[in-house]
């Protein structure tokens, strides 16, 4: 499968023989893997595969049972997290949250907000912010730490089809701008299959991995996402703005 | 009366910010726990004839690190916290009867008697809070991320182990300022009370702290003069002040929203 790497690109991160282990189930075994600047890598798979602990031992906040974490040095990671529950009980506008990236500009924090599409929530509370645009928020946050790689982890969870297919343009175009690799998690199998350079396909460990087109045809990915494979592969191949029902998260 | 007055500032200055820390992470029952052990820690450094300050920080110290070590598997936190805090207590006033050669006032330990705050209390209350108040400000910005979200830390990396454990120094350093001011039973009090009060009003953390840090002051000061006057002890009344500023607060946020 064609990977883009070599002795004139180092990877910026990179993972050796990961293993996580929780008592005794194994819930990830064997994983190697690398992302190099500029690179889409996407990761698929269904519900409890161990997409959500690989990354944050990638971000190193969970230490694995086994293996090795290699980052480049002084590599900065943007992250945009699953959920961030801001309870009521914390007092958060966006501009102070936007701060706590480290940002303390106003006029590029407000620019960074305009650039996600939200340039008047400046002054609102965190919890009042609907859906789509706490997730702009977050991508702002990440972004504003000026990051040579982004990871998402599911980032349009929750969001209507138009808020994703819109979530999804944006990281497209920021990816353009800011020459970022991006590391992410999906249920959108159909976007996934468009935008990405390569797929992953976990389920506690690699099951394969490739270009999407690759990916799409390999029986252990078949073999995990059944009847969706047809409309996912029917959405790779011939691009129609329509969409397909039969296309549904996993 | 005037060292009684300058001890409460000291204690509120430094109780706020920390306790909206503790109100954000829902760390109540931690608090109870960490003050709890402050008798334990009363009654060793009586046995051990060592300063009351120095005991009761160790103990805060270790009661706090232990607790947060015990992540629950089978028994939910607060259950685990409880269990930890009402054992702490109790074994404290046993421990307590045991010193049978000394005199002591256990009321004052449980309840606070800031009326009898001495000069050498006065600097250890001022250079505790003032210790708490700079650990708090050194790391506030990872704190806060900490307490946002521990994966958006540690991509920052911020290591969400020692912030937890910056708190801790901070709480304990705290139950032993605040142990000769409000007593042991009432320090969780004086940390969530005015932190609780002043939500409304805020729409930063920073704000938040602020203002707790403010009604903390005024809930000390007024609990101190109504005390004066009704001559009814002094610990109790501040926290009865904080409750009556939470109350109306309250009551004047719903009024304005409701206008």
């Amino acid at each position: 499968m064609p990977r883009v790497s070599g002795w004139w690109c180092m990877s910026l991160m990179s993972a050796e023989g990961i293993g996580v282990q929780y008592g005794a189930r194994h819930v990830l075994q064997h994983m190697n893997f690398s992302i190099d600047a500029g690179e889409v890598v996407t990761i698929v798979g269904p519900n409890g595969a161990g997409k959500s602990v690989f990354l944050r031992v990638l971000i190193g906040a969970e230490q694995p049972s086994e293996g090795r974490v290699n980052r480049r040095h002084g590599l900065a990671i943007g992250y945009v997290p699953q959920r961030l529950s801001i309870g009521q009980t914390m007092p958060m506008n966006v501009a102070r949250f936007l701060a706590l990236s480290g940002s303390q500009n106003a006029s590029t924090n407000q620019t960074m907000l305009a650039r996600v599409g939200i340039p008047d929530r400046a002054k609102e509370q965190m919890a009042s912010l609907s859906g789509g645009e706490f997730q702009r928020v977050l991508l702002a946050h990440a972004l504003l730490g000026a990051p040579q790689v982004l990871i998402l982890d599911e980032p349009t969870q929750g969001l209507d089809q138009p808020a994703v297919a819109a979530f999804y343009r944006l990281i497209e175009e920021v990816r353009d701008e800011m020459g970022c690799a991006i590391l992410m998690v999906s249920h959108d199998l159909n976007v996934v299959m468009r935008r990405s350079d390569r797929v992953i396909c976990l389920n506690g460990h690699i099951c394969c991995e490739g270009t999407p087109s690759d990916v799409s045809l390999a029986p252990e990915y078949q073999a995990l996402f059944g009847v969706d494979n047809e409309g996912a592969l029917a959405l790779y191949h011939h691009e129609h703005d329509h969409t397909h029902d039969t296309v549904a998260s996993p | 009366m005037v060292r009684a007055a300058l001890a409460g500032v000291g204690l509120a200055c430094v109780a706020g910010p920390l306790g909206c820390f503790v109100v954000w992470r829902r760390m109540a029952y931690f608090g109870d726990a960490t003050a709890h052990a402050a008798i334990l820690g009363v009654a060793l450094s009586l046995a051990f004839s060592v300063s009351i300050f120095l005991g009761v920080l160790v103990m805060a110290l270790v009661m706090a690190s232990a607790t947060s070590m015990l992540s629950g598997r089978i028994y939910a936190m607060d259950t685990l916290l409880g269990v930890a805090a009402h054992a702490a207590l109790a074994l404290g006033l046993v421990a307590v009867s045991f010193l049978s050669g000394v005199r002591v006032d256990l009321m004052g330990y449980l309840f606070g008697d800031i009326l009898a705050v001495g000069l050498g209390d006065l600097a250890m209350i001022w250079l505790g809070a003032a210790a708490a108040l700079s650990l708090l400000c050194w790391r506030w910005t990872s704190l806060l991320t900490v307490t946002l979200n521990a994966d958006l830390a540690a991509a920052r990396g911020i290591n969400a182990r020692w912030e937890q454990q910056i708190l801790i120094v901070a709480l304990a350093l705290v139950v032993a300022v605040a142990i000769k001011v409000v007593g042991a039973l009432l320090i969780t009090a004086m940390l969530i009370i005015p932190a609780a009060a002043v939500r409304p009003f805020a729409r930063t953390p920073e704000a938040m702290a602020f203002l707790a840090a403010g009604a903390g002051v005024f809930s000390a000061l007024a609990g101190l003069g109504v005390s004066f006057r009704l001559d009814t002890p002094t610990g109790p009344t501040m926290v009865a002040c904080a409750a009556v500023v939470f109350v109306v607060a309250n009551l004047a946020f719903m009024g304005r929203r409701g206008a």
